[in-house]
């Protein structure tokens, strides 16, 4: 039975009505309202600066670095290149930091004391080294003794900079499976390994997704710190063309919405992913 | 009953948690086929008993002996023996990501290495057994208290074990699941399974047990056949813990 069911008729006394001002505050023509006038005000605002300083407002010459179709036929253009760029450099990071991060949290729940002492000393060396200054040891210090180039020296520095982050969703994720789990796969004769791989990670998924989707967002996020060794990612793309056109303010306006949807499109892709895993217990 | 030949052997054996005493100087000992039900206040140590025999928790000094094997923390066959013996726990414990029959054939088909089908056979045999064929395929968090508890039965099953512990199996159950789960319990031992179970249902233990052990402070107080044991205790305490659980 519901509040619209209208053959119902409640017997007890209907209860006090809120506070005027309350109900004002929390309609949502008031959000709404609200919402636009603060959106238009900061819109209102830069659009007016810049015309203050006499900016020359050209956005019609920032579709052709999307793309351009001319006589030779559809091209892509640079912020693409670079938008794809910074997807894989991205994604072999990711990918890298998710392993690193797995062997750094299995090794510091090991129990065993010389495992824990190394994930533990690498957790807290590359925790208090900041990204910028460990992206210039990976370049000018690692890249020459080991003979990597700037494009892995920047997915290395990621994927090492997000393992450590990831290390810690693992062990959160491996801890909030409860201890019945473990002894219930012990029971049936699996070793730590198989406990690990067929009952206990599994479980952590759903643990894990959300501040892994986070971490995520975060890597692409953080990719464009890569653009002070000028790999070619979409960052460093954007300087490239301010450089050549002095369109400063559309082309960041432009990259930034980039960065933009790509995360949200990797935030709403995972919330999928998030209900097939969301099993009670 | 198959005999004398004792299954699991309990030597001298004592368990420390950091500083406090859980088992002191145990010694005892279970035939193959025989059904010993251990009853004793909480923190008595009748758990700690019970999860030492799989080697769920290693204990300190002393000798404990399942199957032939001694167990202790490193040693090589601990994980064939866990094979051996089955355990049920207070809180079921089954995989809530898997499906119940993959529940009863995870432990088969990887730690086993059985095929797939036959496992499935396998599982199905038994939750026929456990009468909940048709529960196979659901979750066990669309499950009750005591089918789950049954399924639970039935994955140990699964792995043929010799032996089964019953971690207290019916304490976390409402009152009206807990005759399912009691039933099948009688109907195992009636096929000459060799049985551990810790628990306060008196009513089962004196359907089946062939020893009745008492437990209290980590000693083992009584150890009776349950028509001495239910009507003429030696030890007061024991007398005490009967009166207590008994009178209603």
């Amino acid at each position: 039975m519901t509040a619209s069911d209208t053959s119902f008729v409640p017997k007890g006394r209907p209860l006090p009505q809120r506070q005027p001002l309350a109900r004002v505050i929390d309609s949502l023509v008031f959000s709404i309202v609200l919402y636009s006038v603060i959106v238009g005000g900061i819109v209102f605002l830069a659009y007016s600066g810049a015309q203050a300083m006499g900016y020359n407002w050209q956005w019609y010459r920032i579709p052709q670095y999307f793309y351009t179709v001319t006589d030779d036929g559809f091209q892509w253009g640079e912020i693409s290149t670079g938008l794809v760029k910074t997807l894989t450099l991205s994604a072999t990071a990711f990918a890298l930091a998710v392993l690193l991060g797995l062997l750094t949290a299995l090794l510091r729940l090991s129990g065993l004391v010389v495992c824990t002492a190394v994930a533990v000393g690498f957790l807290e060396l590359v925790r208090n080294i900041p990204l910028l200054v460990l992206l210039y040891v990976f370049y000018y210090v690692l890249g020459p003794i080991f003979g990597f180039d700037r494009y892995w020296a920047s997915i290395l520095c990621l994927a090492v900079f997000h393992a450590v982050l990831i290390s810690e969703i693992f062990r959160a994720g491996i801890n909030a499976v409860p201890k019945g789990q473990w002894e219930a796969a012990t029971s049936i004769g699996m070793s730590k390994a198989q406990a690990y791989r067929y009952i206990i990670l599994p479980q952590s998924v759903r643990f894990m997704l959300p501040p892994m989707t986070g971490e995520a967002v975060h890597m692409v996020k953080s990719s464009a710190i890569v653009s002070v060794i000028a790999v070619a990612e979409l960052t460093t793309i954007g300087r490239n063309i301010i450089s050549d056109t002095y369109m400063s303010f559309e082309i960041w306006f432009t990259i930034a919405a980039v960065y933009m949807v790509v995360t949200l499109i990797l935030s709403i892709g995972v919330s999928f992913v998030e209900r097939r895993y969301a099993v009670d217990t | 009953m198959s005999g004398d030949a004792a299954i699991i052997t309990f030597d001298h054996v004592d368990k420390f948690y950091g500083d406090f005493h859980a088992l002191k100087d145990i010694s005892i000992s279970v035939r193959e086929g025989e059904r010993m039900v251990v009853c004793g206040p909480s923190g008595s140590g009748k758990s700690t008993l019970i999860r030492c025999i799989n080697g769920l928790e290693f204990h300190n000094s002393g000798v404990l002996t399942v199957d032939g094997v001694e167990v202790y923390e490193d040693s090589k066959e601990i994980y064939r023996l866990r094979q051996e013996v089955g355990m049920v726990f207070q809180q079921f414990n089954l995989f809530p990501h898997l499906t119940v029959l993959e529940n009863l054939t995870i432990g088969p088909i990887k730690v086993r290495k059985v095929s797939p089908s036959e496992a499935e056979a396998t599982a199905r045999k038994y939750l026929e057994r456990v009468r909940i064929p048709e529960q196979a395929d659901k979750y066990p968090a669309a499950l009750s208290g005591g089918q789950q508890q049954r399924v639970a039965i039935a994955r140990s099953l699964c792995m043929e074990s010799r032996i089964m512990l019953f971690d207290e199996p019916t304490s976390a159950l409402d009152p009206e699941m807990i005759n399912e789960v009691l039933d099948v319990m009688v109907e195992l031992a009636d096929t000459g399974m060799t049985m551990v179970v810790v628990t306060h249902e008196m009513g089962f233990a004196r359907k089946v047990a062939d020893t009745m052990v008492f437990m209290d402070g980590g000693e083992i107080v009584e150890t009776a056949p349950p028509e001495r044991f239910f009507t003429n205790p030696a030890s007061a305490r024991c007398r005490a813990f009967l009166d207590q659980i008994l009178d209603h």
